[in-house]
């Protein structure tokens, strides 16, 4: 489970093959740990700038747009909440979206606390950084002491190049006016195509994403703005369920098949229910 | 005024599960089910709304230029190209493409 969450943003950043995510020898060196930080931390702060475009080109002034950077900072749900915004979703179903989306770093914050082993009055401070790429810097890690510098040194680099680059990304769109000519209003959903791509790993993963595909834009004409991707998020516990459902049958579980079995159809119920 | 709430709302919402992670006892999400969910939950989501910001302009479904953008940014990600590669990638084509149609 801790490769699986931490793979995909090692693979983003370009390092994924020989950097971050390789564990060297045990003895590796601090120095060693702070160069594949900063690899992370200075790729990824980068694309801040998309950030702050497309920021900027949904129609958020520049103080929202830095607001999001310094406290949301994760990026996949300030795209989300920006998108939401730029299609006119209502601003609850927008926010509950980016949270959803912000829910994953709960179970990163899960691995960290135990890998980091930080003191109870650190942890509020540190929380904000618990991020894709500062748990896989970490848990690429052999020892503690590189775990806590390389999420100390790619938290703060990544916190302070995101939102310069975010600033810089939507005076940057104020100035060139049209963002839309510029062909910047595909960089929000090319982040996440390059977020989703190394999770579609097995049959399952491909699975969700293909019914999230069909909810979401099968939904989009017929119900508000928003709500088609909070529906499109049931395509998970839909698949579980039916995954759930098979093992048990082969596995013979009865117990767990039945309890499956109707999880399963209700899910469906409910989303045939919300295509009416 | 909206968008400052549902900024407020998301910041506040984002941060409590980061630092729910950080001050639960360990064990206490670790159910298979829960931690399988948390992994899928992501790959839905990312999914539509990579699909919906593509295909959608306001509530209609349309092909556009944006289409051809991302096509190359999935050619891009084959060729396991580097993040800001791909969405440069993105970029440049659905501005061309754009260009060239009108």
């Amino acid at each position: 489970m801790a490769e699986h969450t931490a793979s995909p943003p090692a693979d983003i950043t370009g390092t994924g093959d020989g950097g971050a995510s390789t564990p060297e020898s045990p003895a590796k060196s601090d120095r060693a740990v702070v160069r594949d930080a900063l690899g992370v931390g200075v790729a990824v702060g980068l694309s801040g700038f998309a950030s702050g475009v497309t920021s900027a080109g949904s129609g958020l002034s520049l103080l929202q747009t830095c607001a999001l950077s310094l406290l949301v900072f994760t990026g996949a749900s300030q795209f989300a909440l920006v998108g939401a915004f730029a299609a006119g979703g209502n601003p609850l179903t927008a926010a509950a979206g980016a949270f959803f989306l912000g829910v994953r770093n709960a179970f990163y914050g899960l691995r960290l606390s135990q890998l980091l082993a930080l003191p109870r009055a650190v942890r509020p401070f540190a929380a904000q950084w618990v991020i894709d790429e500062t748990t896989a810097v970490s848990l690429a890690q052999p020892t503690r002491r590189g775990a806590r510098i390389g999420f100390a040194v790619t938290g703060l680099t990544l916190y302070v190049l995101w939102n310069l680059t975010t600033l810089l990304g939507a005076m940057g769109a104020d100035a060139i006016g049209d963002t839309d000519a510029w062909g910047l209003d595909a960089a929000g959903p090319a982040v996440f195509l390059a977020l989703l791509a190394p999770m579609l790993r097995t049959t399952t993963e491909r699975a969700v994403a293909g019914i999230a595909v069909v909810l979401g834009l099968g939904l989009l004409p017929l119900l508000p703005a928003g709500v088609p991707v909070l529906v499109a998020a049931l395509a998970a516990p839909l698949v579980l369920c039916v995954e759930g459902y098979r093992s048990g049958r082969t596995g013979g579980g009865a117990g767990r098949t039945g309890e499956a079995g109707s999880n399963g159809q209700r899910h469906s119920a409910e989303a045939e229910k919300e295509d009416r | 005024m909206n968008i400052w709430i549902a900024i407020a709302v998301t910041a506040v919402g984002c941060y409590a599960v980061k630092l729910i992670g950080l001050l639960v006892p360990a064990g206490a999400l670790e159910r298979p089910v829960v931690k399988r969910l948390a992994a899928l939950l992501p790959v839905a989501l990312l999914a539509a709304l990579t699909a919906q910001q593509t295909f959608a302009d306001g509530q209609a479904l349309v092909l556009d230029a944006k289409a051809a953008g991302l096509a190359a940014a999935a050619l891009a990600l084959l060729l396991r190209a580097p993040f800001l590669l791909v969405v440069g990638v993105a970029v440049v084509v659905t501005a061309a493409v754009r260009a060239m149609t009108g």
